[in-house]
């Protein structure tokens, strides 16, 4: 369990993390979702007692993390893949963790097999790939055996099978009755996982709700229209009191109604459809529309892109 | 476009029920792993095993011990054949370690800065710090685990040239055979002062966080004070520039030796305790700082 209340970090006159206050249960993936620089890893952070919190608490059962005598086996982190010295071994490595812990050398065998690096464990941690990094660094939040697991951005830099992998490992170390938590700036890698979802925007709580609860609230469905009477239609339709909105290139949406109703309706008066097909908005929508205004990185790279473009391109590269 | 969430109510939050926390309310986790009260002891072990397995220690105590006996060898020789009947009348044999040590204690340098920023610029600290959330812990760790191999280091090699210089040097130009005091300071005294030097070097480390940066000052103070020095011939300047000859740091290894450049300032073991109380404060300043920034 870790419970924070009112948790904020300013560097100068910036607001990093404001007033963060939600609890991550035991039992279930919760999952950290927000934009970049949104100030997920800046939270982690103060979790694992790196950073002080400007204002706020923050406790792991109970307890602040610089009073826990065993950390590691209480609480494992992946914080980042590179937090590795580069000359080291991965073996040694995790090898030096397990001493400063206590815990016995043996873990360290196993945790490598965990993860697959077995054959590399000999091998200087500066000539792993990006994936082979981020294995290493979750056999290092293993390594304690420890109730509550973070992960910051896990599947970054891992191949499909490694992304699967890893979704099943958070899933099953949940099971066991664990306190997982992971952060991720994918709502789709989300979705896949989480029990539970925590979302920030520019350091603020935007929403702490279950998983399906967040889908039946944001998954927005609406109906796409398109015809060549066009002025008939729109008239046809304020008529009935339904409201339209113009989707540019001619096409109309219609919020929340059904695909039914308005072709009886356009079937009644006349009116000639070249397309009536019900949509649903994906949950990565509903997470940038969440976000929208506390995103705090925009591209601009095309100004001629309006919003409505700007998400289809963003919901390209996500998938 | 209507589907933005009201935002969870924060600021005046209701404390949680911290009391309620610990174990049986909730079914959590318990790991086989036998819980310990983790102490100074595991986070030895811990610097132990980082100090021994990178590589940059073999090297930066491989050219150590080149460096100290390479340069003893050839001041040792160079001495013994350009001596006169009397030129080194009285003289003490051991004192021409000074030259090897002096360049040596670089690398003693250069590995005390490494053990500490060098996890700053991999990103190691953060892994370190979580492991070991009691800062000055891992400060009191890195610093015994690097004084101990630095002094037995230092003290082998110096120890072995002196015995070295000893045979070589025996009579030649009218040297005396060395003291008991000689023979300690030339290689307790000098291994000590400069695994002092290198704990200094780590605390400095720790406080810039930068291995370039840290080891660029490091070698700056110790060689430009007497350097500079050297160039201060106006008469104004000159208590300066005897503070500046007697208290750098050559200077202050050359009393190891007995043949300090000038005739006040430190001498015999003076030398140990100055740095000793500079490293205590530096100590100080580095606990103060890691304990106030973010890691």
């Amino acid at each position: 369990m870790i419970e924070l209340a009112g948790l904020s970090k300013r560097y100068g006159d910036k607001v990093a993390v404001d007033r963060l206050t939600f609890a991550v249960r035991p039992g279930i993936v919760t999952g950290f979702l927000g934009p970049n620089g949104a100030g997920k890893s800046t939270t982690m952070r103060m979790i694992l007692g790196l950073d002080h919190p400007s204002a706020g608490d923050v406790r792991i059962d109970g307890r602040h993390y610089a009073q826990l005598k065993d950390p590691l086996t209480y609480i494992g982190a992946l914080l980042d893949a590179k937090a590795v010295h580069g000359g080291r071994s991965a073996y040694n490595h995790l090898l030096c963790l397990a001493q400063s812990n206590g815990i016995p050398k043996r873990r360290v065998a196993e945790v490598l097999d965990t993860v697959g690096l077995t054959t590399v464990a000999r091998k200087k941690a500066k000539g792993f790939s990006l994936g082979m990094g981020q294995r290493l660094g979750i056999a290092a939040a293993l390594l304690g055996d420890p109730r509550i697991l973070m992960f910051d951005e896990p599947v970054n830099g891992l191949d499909p099978e490694g992304i699967h992998w890893i979704r099943n490992l958070m899933k099953s170390l949940a099971a066991q009755g664990r306190t997982v938590f992971v952060s991720s700036h994918l709502m789709s890698e989300m979705a896949l996982t989480a029990d539970h979802l925590v979302v920030i925007g520019q350091g603020r709580l935007l929403a702490d709700t279950s998983m399906p609860d967040f889908i039946r609230q944001n998954s927005r469905s609406y109906v796409r229209i398109r015809s060549p009477q066009r002025e008939r239609l729109l008239d046809t339709l304020h008529e009935s009191g339904i409201t339209v909105v113009e989707a540019g290139g001619g096409v109309l949406e219609v919020d929340g109604g059904k695909a039914e109703q308005i072709g009886e309706l356009a079937a009644r008066h006349g009116v000639v459809l070249h397309e009536l097909s019900p949509q649903q908005a994906s949950l990565e929508e509903a997470f940038m529309q969440l976000t929208a205004e506390a995103v705090e990185y925009h591209a601009h790279a095309d100004p001629g892109l309006g919003p409505q473009d700007r998400s289809a391109g963003w919901k390209g590269r996500a998938r | 476009m209507s589907t933005q969430q009201p935002p969870m109510p924060q600021a005046p939050a209701s404390q949680p029920d911290w009391q309620a926390a610990p174990g049986g309310s909730y079914p959590a986790y318990t790991s086989p792993i036998p819980v310990v009260r983790t102490h100074l002891g595991h986070a030895l072990a811990s610097e132990w095993t980082k100090i021994k397995s990178v590589r940059s220690t073999m090297w930066t105590l491989g050219v150590f011990v080149l460096l100290v006996f390479g340069i003893g060898l050839l001041a040792g020789s160079v001495v013994e054949s350009n001596s006169g009947s009397e030129s080194l009348a009285d003289q003490d044999p051991l004192q021409f370690g000074f030259f090897g040590l002096l360049l040596g204690s670089m690398c003693i340098i250069t590995l005390g800065v490494l053990t500490t920023a060098s996890e700053y610029g991999t990103g190691m600290i953060r892994t370190t710090m979580v492991a070991c959330p009691s800062r000055v812990r891992v400060l009191a760790a890195k610093s015994i685990v690097f004084f101990a191999v630095a002094f037995v280091v230092s003290l082998v090699t110096s120890g072995l040239v002196a015995m070295m210089h000893a045979s070589m040097l025996q009579g030649v130009g009218g040297t005396s055979s060395p003291t008991g005091d000689e023979w300690l300071r030339g290689t307790l005294g000098i291994s000590l002062y400069i695994a002092l030097l290198g704990l200094f070097s780590l605390l400095i480390g720790s406080v810039i966080r930068h291995s370039a940066g840290a080891i660029t000052i490091m070698i700056g103070a110790v060689l430009a004070p007497l350097v500079i020095a050297l160039f201060m011939a106006s008469q104004s300047l000159s208590r300066v520039r005897e503070w500046l000859l007697e208290y750098s740091i050559p200077s202050q290894m050359s009393c190891f030796y007995g043949n300090s450049l000038s005739n006040s300032g430190p001498t015999g073991w003076d030398p140990l305790w100055i740095m000793l109380g500079l490293s205590a404060v530096a100590f100080a300043g580095a606990c103060a700082l890691l304990q106030q920034r973010d890691v």
